[in-house]
Order: structure tokens, then C-alpha cells, then sequence
């Protein structure tokens, strides 16, 4: 029982396991890699959604951009991808990547260089990014996977999602902890949000019901330094 | 002029004849001639008080066929009322702080506001100490510099310090002091306070009083209408629900608290205004002045806290100057006995502690500029002298004021990307102007400074067949932060019923009907307001006097005879800290009686020294009177052979960085934060019905605020978080003060077990939640029990 105990305290960083078939990787920066393929995956960066508020005139810190850049810099350079999808909501609204600031444009297209990059469209944005390079599409069909921005709302095998910004809520002897997370019944996928200024939503929201065989729902939950997996049924122990 | 009278010598009239009198001479206006203008503004805390009043001065202004046109604003009053109150003012307004600034924000609030010749502030007490009172404060001084000639009567209960009311009243210079005439009402029947008499035991700890159940049952019976006060909602749901439990007479019994549906509240207070009830369990929502039927008794359930809070709620029983109120004190626990007694010395005395105003806020500030751009252009020499000419921002800094100006534009960050979006724009003119009109519609969306906490409505749920459905009555309203606490099944008290939470559906709050004994969820039991610090002074006295031992329960005092014997009671002034063993852990026990909040930061920061100290902290408890640290180390030891200092443990250094860094992380000052995020207009309002759906568009406070602080940690709204911090939810300002009172006078007894004293706070232990800090450790926790199940263990 020691023994056990050490090995879960050690723990994977990251969460492996299989959708639909298909390997994937879970890193607790909330990036999802495709080893068999070298693509990495990143949902709702929700770039310049301060500036976006501010053009309603509510002025939200203006470092989120910068924030979430320089963060998504980390992770290109600690997987290297051939490929890097962004999974839709890339900009906060239509207007975000027209009006960036040019510092935030060049940092982007330094890390787009080198390697393929695919802007899925979302509800927030649309159309394609100004400025940008990287095609533009709806959905991406990868090995036995099928990428898009928003889950379709009845069972579908290989899907892989955001949107929803999913989050868990772990209770454990009456304290409960709440963080972003990856959440799959094997079957499919749905993606925490990237952004640094994002919301969420808890797995048990109706949104969520009827997504999910939660049977089999596991959350892998972002930690400070790894992934922290939990089953639906024990969120609440 | 300020004038100063206890409840019921008909101050809220003697403050209107002044305006009748020139009403009076004024006349009728001309047939056909354009009106005159607004002459009289009255402003009241509370909606209802705005109305009762139009009531009480319709008759006798009708009577006397005065020429004089009374009307009514509040939130209540439909737009098409208001639009035409626009076009055509009363003569008087009756009307609601928040109402002032919505009014003087428009465009025409110049030709509006011209003649205003009275502004009569009641309640005047309980308006200056908060953000409300800051805001009223600007709004005081934009109206002066409409209507020069305007004259402020203020109507106040005894409070600590009138100089500040007056202060306020009048418009502040550069390095002058004016103060508005004061003119004082003595008297009143001295209120009779006793503290329940009882045959039971009196608990060590806790706030619910069940113990006095039976007793304060017995009372009601004898009395014609109880009103009973308790501190907290939670305790009003307990003691309705204790009373209805032994309610063999079925007397009407009645619950009234903010959370519940407002239609059952208006029912309520109808029932009392008919002399339907025997008793009303209330929190502080009937804490002001109006008239609720014949009450002959009050009861207050719990200590009181601070003594003009006592006075106050008191003169709620009688509202005929020459006779006295009853009122009976029905302490908790036997700190609270002590609490309570000093509350009655004091009452004895005349004291009052009422809280000062405090430096005006500055995210209320920004609310303000916003709006005074809306009315108008403004210059920033114009409108700085106007606001430092109001009391609580009469020692405001320009630089600080241009700040708040620059935050208002754009943010007020170091990174200049937003200039293009600014919500106002100094012109060539050199006058600031709003960009466009849309902002001045989201400055009357976010008007105000109180900011609710998120509330979800509670509904009965409807179950068919083992499926939970929505379809009951809404019950009320209870804030988001407790139902997280919450898994499905758990029961709790709400309503005057024990409810079963079944579940959060689209925004509400689904329960059923639970027929358990007691609740599985205790709520909060905490005060909301911490132990005043004249009340404080008063127990340390007590205790340090056995002479005055003679006025408390026997039990009581043979509790602090038992702690002399087997430990000490502290002198005036010293600071008690106890040590000992017990189980396998050791306690560090101190009694500063500063109340919670400044308990609880206490315990934050000590706990960390102690870490440092290789002391092996494992955590703290705090109440009103006391703290408690456990850990691993043998705390005694350690002190006594010097390996800890405790001059240097209690050290006002603590203030400085420990301070710093535990905010960094404190939930607390999240919260804090949110609020002066809402009140700045940062970020907008909930508004009832625009509540978030599953697609997340809102942005959290908590993330802007992580942003800030590690981006702009000197923003001009981390500065208003950490002022707000400092007076509310952490009370640094008092802790320092008691820092600075113990240095040199602090005592040491190494116990080798609990002392008598030490009871209370050891029984809390385990009974506090634990805050909302999240960690990592909990959820290794739920992967170990997943490892656990895979391998079949589970």
C-alpha cells in the first residue's frame, strides 16, 4: 500500500491514454499532443479578449494577449510540433486579429515558422485571422479523429472539442478544488481552454449531459505540475 | 446643521420645517407660470423609509393646506414617473442616495438642481460609514456646486463622533476645517437591558443559543410583541426553527431576513404593522427607523457586538421617548455573557462606538468621475477642488486623482494599447468628455455601491418516480459561495425548513423536503461584524477586575475563578499566551479580544513565523476573543529555553512582508477585489435575468485580479482592494493597533494541560470550514482513491 501511495504521489506528469483509438497526450499546461502524428493541440486561446472588452468600454488588464503567447512559446518549444492546431475561439472576437498590436503579431507568426499551422474556425471568430499565416478550416480529420470547435450535442466517436472550457470540481473531507480539464470517456474528447483570462464550466452542467457515457467520463485535471485524472463518479468523495 | 436625537423625539419632522416654513411664504406658483424647481431633496438610507415618510408628512402638510407638492424615487418608481418628475420637480423629493447620483449624472441636472435650496440626510449615522456614504458624500458636493445657497440638515442617532457628521455636512477647503452647527437632543427614557436569566448551563462556545430556547420562549409568552434580533441569517433560520419546535401555544411566530422571497417579507411586515404577531426572529433588515407596530420587547440572540448596535437596535422597541425600551440580552456562550455585560455598562454610560467613515474609497471615486462626465464636460482643476471639498476625499492627492481620471479613461495600465477605446477624452478644450453615448447608459447600469454577493434562488423541487424536477416555490435566495460547499443529499437549514440539496439546475438551486433532526451542514455561524473595539476594552476590564465579577452569572464567574487558580487572568493591558500539550499536538493560545477578522489575519501571519521558526505549524483557529495555534513542535519548550522569542513572534514587523506575501494569495482579498472591480466598473454587474449561460463570455474578477497583481501591483484598484482590505475583511488597521498596545506587555503561562480559559477556542477546532484555498494535496488525494480502484481496493 506504501508502495502504491509513493507511485501515485510520484505520478505521470502527463495523462496517456486513447480516443477512439487513437494515442493522445494530456500535459497539464492544457495541451493535448498527438504522438503518432506530431500534431499539438490547443483549444480557446481567446486572444485579445481585453482589448475586446474594451472596446465595450469595460478596460480589462491589457496583458492577457501577452500572457497567453508566451505560454503557448513554452509548449511549442518544449514538443517541437510539426503541426499545431488551434481549436477554434483563437481571437476573442472578429475584430481581434485585425486590431492586434504588431508586437503580438510578430511574436505569433515567429512561432508559427517552420511548421504547419491550422486555425479551426470558431463562434468567436468566424472568419480567418488577418495578418496570420496557416490555413483555415472547419473541422481536421486526423488518423482515426475528427477536430472541431464545438462538440456536436449526441454521442460522436473520435471527436475531439472545445468551447465548453470544461472544469472539474474534485471535494475531498469537505474542501473542494476547481481547475480546468481535459474530459473523456474514450470515445471523445473535450479540450480545457488555453487563454489566460478564460472561464469555465463544471462537467456537471446540463451543456455537458449528453456528451458523455459518464460511466466511463474521466476528468484529467490540470495541476501545478501534473495531470490529476479522476473518475465523474468520485469528483465528490 | 446636524441634528442629534434618540428614536422618536419626531427629529425627521423637526428636520422638514425649515423647508415647509419657506414653502410656506413662497406660495402657490403663478397660474401658468413655469414651476420653480425642486426646493427640497430628502434622502434616506432605505427605500421604505423614503415612503413611510411621504405618509407621515402628507398629513400634516395636507392639514395645514400647505402649498406643497411631496413626491417619491426610488428604484420602485416607474421610468414614466420619473421622466416627467424630470420635466416637472416636486417641491420636495423623497428619495435614496443612489437616486442623487442618477439624478445629478444627467445632462439637466443643472436646471434641476438650481433652486434646491434643503437637503435633509436622515439616518445620517448609518449612510458615512461606507462606500454608500463616500458616494453620497461627491454626490453632497456636485449639489453644493449647483445650488450655492444650499443648506444640509443631517438627523442622526448619538453617534462617537459628531465633529465627522459635521465635517460632512459642509464643504471641506485646503487646510481649513468647517463644521456645520450641531444642535444635540438629550434624553430619552434609559433603556432596561438585562441578560436572560437562566437555570441552564451555558455553553463554552458556539452562536446558537439553543440552550436558551426554552426561556426565550417563556419571555414571548409574557410580552405582547418580541422582536428578536440575531446577527447572522443562519441564526435567525435556527432559532425560528427552535421556537416553532416548542411552539405548544402555535403562537405567531414570524421570520424575516433579507434572503427570502420579498413577497413573504411584505407579508411579514404587514402582519406586524396589524399587531398580528407575537414575535419576529429578524436579522438587521428592520434595523432602521421605521415603525413596526407595538413592540414591547426586544431580545437580542447573541452578543451584540458593539453598543450603539445595541442602542440602536434597542429603541426599536419603543418608539415613545418617555418610556423605556426592555430589551433582554440572551448571550451564546460565556464569552458572550462577558460581551454582553459590557454592552449594558456601556449602554449604562452613554458610550458609543459607531465605526468612523474612513478616507473615501477610490473605486466609488472612479464610479463618480464616470458620471460626472456623463453630466457634463469637466475640467480636472474643476473637479478635484469639488471632490476634495467633500469630507471623506478632503485629504485626496492630486496625482491620486489623476490616476483614478486615467482609470476611468482607459484602464489606468502602464501599457498604453487601450487609448483608441477610452471612455472619455480630454479635448483641445482641455475638458473631459465621455466618447460616446453608450457609456453613460453602462455608468446608470452600474450605479451603486453595494455589491451583491452572487445569489442563486432556491427552489422546491418536484420529484416523480426517483426524478428531481424544477416546478415548487421559489424559498429565497442564498449566496453561490455556501452552495459550493455543498454535495448532493447534504441538508441545511433555509426558510424555517431543513432542505436536501438535490442540485444546481440553469442558475437554481434545487432542494427537497428533509425530515432529519439536524441540518448535516452547519451554516456559517461566524458574525458578520466583528467585536467593537470599546466593547473589547470593556471585557479585558472585566477580566482583569474580580470586583465587577459580581455582575455575571455565577457560572461565569467561577469559570475565570478556576482560570486564575490554574493559569491567569491578564492585567489592563497585557496580552495572555498560553501553552500546552495536548494529544499529540501543542497549542499556543492567545486572548487579544480584537475579533475575528483581525484574529484571523493574526493567525495567518503567525502561523507563518512559526513555520520559519521550525515550530511545525499545523493550523489555527480564531474568534472574537481568542486564537488558538497547534503543531508539531513543543511550543512551550521552545519559548521557554528562547529557541522563540515571543516579543519577536508578536513583533508589529509582521505588518510588513509576511503581510505581503499571505495577500498575495488570500482569497479574501478576491473578494475584496470583485467588489471594487463592480463598484469601479471594470467589470459590469450581474444584472437578475443576464446571468451567465453555457457559453462563457464573462470574464472572473479572480483572473483579472491574478493579472494585476503580477502585471501592475501598484494599479490605483489594488491600492482600493488593499484599503478595503485593511479596515474590512482583514482588519490590518486593528491588528496594528494591537500590536503596537501588547509590545512589552505580553505574558507567558506554560501549561501542561488546557486551561479554563482555553476552552472555548479548543471546542471550534474542527468545526470552522477551512478557507478557499485549493490544493494540490486534494486532489492526490482523489487520483490515490482512482489508484485505489483500479487495483481493486476500493
Amino acid at each position: 500500500m506504501a508502495a502504491l501511495a509513493a507511485h501515485a504521489d510520484a505520478g505521470p506528469a502527463m495523462a496517456e491514454f486513447s480516443v477512439h483509438g487513437t494515442a493522445v497526450t494530456c500535459d497539464p499546461n492544457g495541451i493535448l499532443m498527438l504522438p503518432d502524428s506530431g500534431v499539438m493541440v490547443v483549444s480557446d486561446l481567446h486572444l485579445e479578449k481585453g482589448a475586446a472588452f474594451a472596446r465595450r468600454g469595460l478596460m480589462l488588464p491589457p496583458y492577457d494577449t501577452a500572457a497567453t503567447l508566451a505560454r503557448l512559446a513554452v509548449a511549442i518549444a518544449r514538443h517541437d510540433p510539426k503541426t499545431v492546431i488551434s481549436l477554434g475561439d483563437s481571437f476573442h472576437d472578429r475584430n481581434g486579429s485585425i486590431h492586434m498590436p504588431d508586437i503580438y503579431r510578430a511574436g505569433l507568426r515567429e512561432l508559427q515558422r517552420g511548421r504547419d499551422w491550422i486555425w479551426v474556425e470558431g463562434n468567436h471568430d468566424p472568419d480567418a485571422p488577418a495578418g496570420l499565416d496557416g490555413s483555415w478550416c472547419s473541422e481536421v480529420h486526423i488518423e482515426t479523429l475528427c477536430l472541431r470547435h464545438e462538440p456536436s450535442a449526441r454521442a460522436a466517436a473520435g471527436e475531439i472539442a472545445g468551447h465548453l472550457h470544461p472544469v472539474a470540481r474534485v471535494v475531498r473531507r469537505g474542501k473542494a478544488v476547481r481547475r480546468a480539464c481535459f474530459a473523456s470517456d474514450g470515445t471523445r474528447l473535450l479540450m480545457p481552454a488555453f487563454g489566460s483570462t478564460t472561464g469555465g464550466l463544471e462537467l456537471r452542467h446540463p451543456a455537458m449531459r449528453h456528451l458523455f457515457d459518464r460511466s466511463k467520463l474521466i476528468a484529467h485535471l490540470l495541476g501545478r505540475e501534473r495531470i490529476y485524472s479522476v473518475a465523474f463518479g468520485r469528483m465528490i468523495g | 446643521m446636524l441634528l442629534i436625537a434618540p428614536t422618536g423625539a419626531g427629529k425627521t419632522l423637526a428636520g422638514f420645517l425649515p423647508s415647509l416654513t419657506e414653502l410656506a411664504a413662497r406660495g402657490r406658483p403663478k397660474p401658468g407660470s413655469a414651476g420653480q424647481g425642486l426646493h427640497t431633496l430628502y434622502i434616506s438610507p432605505l427605500k421604505a423609509l423614503a415612503v413611510d415618510i411621504e405618509r407621515n408628512l402628507a398629513r400634516p402638510v395636507d392639514e395645514m393646506a400647505l402649498p406643497v407638492r411631496i413626491e417619491t424615487r426610488t428604484g420602485d418608481t416607474p421610468q414614466s414617473k420619473r421622466a416627467r418628475q424630470r420635466l416637472d420637480p416636486p417641491d420636495i423629493l423623497l428619495t435614496t442616495p443612489e437616486q442623487v447620483s442618477l439624478l445629478i449624472a444627467n445632462g439637466q441636472a443643472e436646471g434641476f438642481f438650481k433652486n434646491l435650496r434643503f437637503v435633509i440626510l436622515d439616518e445620517l449615522h448609518s449612510l458615512t460609514a461606507s462606500k454608500r456614504g463616500h458616494l453620497l458624500a461627491l454626490a453632497l458636493a456636485r449639489l453644493r456646486a449647483l445650488a450655492p445657497d444650499l443648506v444640509t440638515i443631517g438627523l442622526s442617532a448619538t453617534v462617537a463622533d459628531p465633529e465627522e457628521l459635521q465635517r460632512w455636512l459642509v464643504a471641506q477647503r485646503p487646510g481649513t476645517t468647517a463644521e456645520a452647527g450641531r444642535i444635540t437632543v438629550e434624553g430619552g427614557a434609559r433603556p432596561e437591558i438585562s441578560i436572560l436569566e437562566t437555570s441552564e448551563r451555558i455553553p463554552w462556545s458556539g452562536h446558537s443559543a439553543r440552550y436558551a430556547v426554552p426561556d426565550i420562549y417563556e419571555v414571548i409568552k409574557r410580552h405582547r410583541t418580541t422582536l428578536l434580533f440575531v446577527n447572522t441569517r443562519s441564526q435567525a433560520e435556527m432559532l425560528f426553527q427552535e421556537l416553532w419546535r416548542i411552539n405548544d401555544d402555535s403562537l405567531p411566530i414570524a421570520l424575516h431576513h433579507g434572503s427570502l422571497d420579498a413577497t413573504q417579507r411584505r407579508r411579514v411586515e404587514a402582519a406586524m404593522g396589524r399587531n398580528e404577531l407575537r414575535a419576529v426572529v429578524a436579522t438587521s433588515t428592520l434595523d432602521l427607523g421605521i415603525d413596526w407596530g407595538d413592540i414591547d420587547l426586544v431580545i437580542h440572540v447573541g452578543a451584540p457586538k458593539g453598543a450603539s448596535r445595541l442602542a440602536q437596535r434597542i429603541g426599536r422597541a419603543n418608539h415613545r421617548m418617555d418610556e423605556p425600551s426592555r430589551a433582554i440580552l440572551v448571550p451564546a456562550n460565556r464569552f458572550e455573557v462577558m460581551e454582553c455585560q459590557a454592552a449594558i455598562d456601556a449602554n449604562y454610560v452613554g458610550a458609543q462606538d459607531t465605526p468612523s467613515g474612513g478616507t473615501g474609497a477610490l473605486d466609488v471615486l472612479a464610479q463618480h468621475v464616470l458620471g460626472m462626465a456623463a453630466a457634463g464636460p469637466f475640467s480636472s482643476d474643476g473637479l478635484f477642488a469639488e471632490v476634495t471639498s467633500a469630507e471623506p476625499y478632503a485629504t485626496l492627492s492630486r496625482e491620486r486623482f489623476d490616476k483614478v481620471v486615467d482609470f476611468v479613461a482607459t484602464g489606468g495600465y502602464a501599457l498604453k494599447s487601450y487609448d483608441r477605446y477610452a471612455r472619455i477624452r480630454k479635448r483641445d478644450d482641455g475638458l473631459w468628455r465621455i466618447s460616446n453615448p453608450q457609456v453613460a447608459q453602462q455608468y446608470r447600469l452600474n450605479i451603486g455601491t453595494i455589491v451583491e454577493a452572487p445569489m442563486l434562488n432556491v427552489r422546491m423541487a418536484s420529484r416523480r418516480n426517483g426524478t428531481v424536477g424544477r416546478g415548487g416555490p421559489v424559498l429565497g435566495k442564498v449566496e453561490e459561495y455556501f452552495l459550493e460547499t455543498l454535495a448532493q443529499g447534504d441538508t441545511f437549514l433555509f426558510s424555517g425548513k431543513i432542505l436536501r440539496f438535490e442540485g444546481i439546475r440553469e442558475n437554481e438551486c434545487l432542494v427537497s423536503r428533509a425530515w432529519d433532526q439536524d441540518p448535516k451542514v452547519p451554516a456559517y455561524a461566524g458574525g458578520k461584524f466583528p467585536l467593537s473595539t470599546y466593547l473589547a476594552e470593556g471585557v479585558r476590564g472585566m477580566l482583569a477586575d474580580p470586583a465587577r465579577w459580581g455582575a455575571l452569572p455565577d457560572q461565569v464567574s467561577d469559570w475565570l475563578r478556576l482560570q486564575r487558580d490554574a493559569s491567569l487572568l491578564p492585567g489592563h493591558g497585557e496580552l495572555l499566551i498560553e501553552t500546552f500539550p495536548r494529544g499529540s499536538r501543542h497549542y499556543l493560545v492567545a486572548y487579544p479580544f480584537e475579533g475575528r477578522l483581525a484574529h484571523q489575519t493574526l493567525g495567518m501571519l503567525l502561523t507563518r513565523r512559526l513555520e520559519r521558526a521550525g515550530a511545525r505549524p499545523l493550523g489555527f483557529v480564531a474568534t472574537d476573543y481568542s486564537l488558538a495555534v497547534w503543531g508539531l513542535e513543543d511550543l512551550g519548550a521552545m519559548i521557554g529555553s528562547g529557541r522563540l522569542a515571543l516579543a519577536d513572534l508578536f513583533d508589529e514587523d509582521m505588518l510588513g512582508d509576511d503581510l505581503d506575501a499571505w495577500l498575495a494569495e488570500s482569497w479574501l482579498l478576491k473578494r475584496t477585489f470583485r467588489n471594487c472591480a463592480v463598484i469601479s466598473g471594470l467589470i459590469e454587474r450581474r444584472h437578475p435575468g443576464k446571468e451567465k449561460s453555457g457559453r462563457q463570455v464573462t470574464v472572473s474578477a479572480d483572473l483579472i485580479y491574478d493579472v494585476l497583481r503580477s502585471h501592475e501591483p501598484d494599479h490605483i484598484l489594488l491600492q482600493a482592494t488593499a484599503a478595503d482590505a485593511a479596515s474590512g475583511l482583514l482588519d490590518i488597521q486593528r491588528l496594528g493597533a494591537m500590536l503596537a498596545r501588547i509590545k512589552g506587555h505580553l505574558v507567558h503561562r506554560r501549561l501542561d494541560r488546557i486551561s479554563p480559559l482555553a476552552v472555548p477556542i479548543m471546542l471550534e477546532i474542527g468545526r470552522e470550514p477551512v478557507s478557499g484555498q485549493a490544493h494540490d494535496d486534494i486532489l492526490a488525494e482523489a487520483a490515490d482513491d482512482l489508484v485505489a480502484e483500479a487495483m481493486g481496493q476500493a
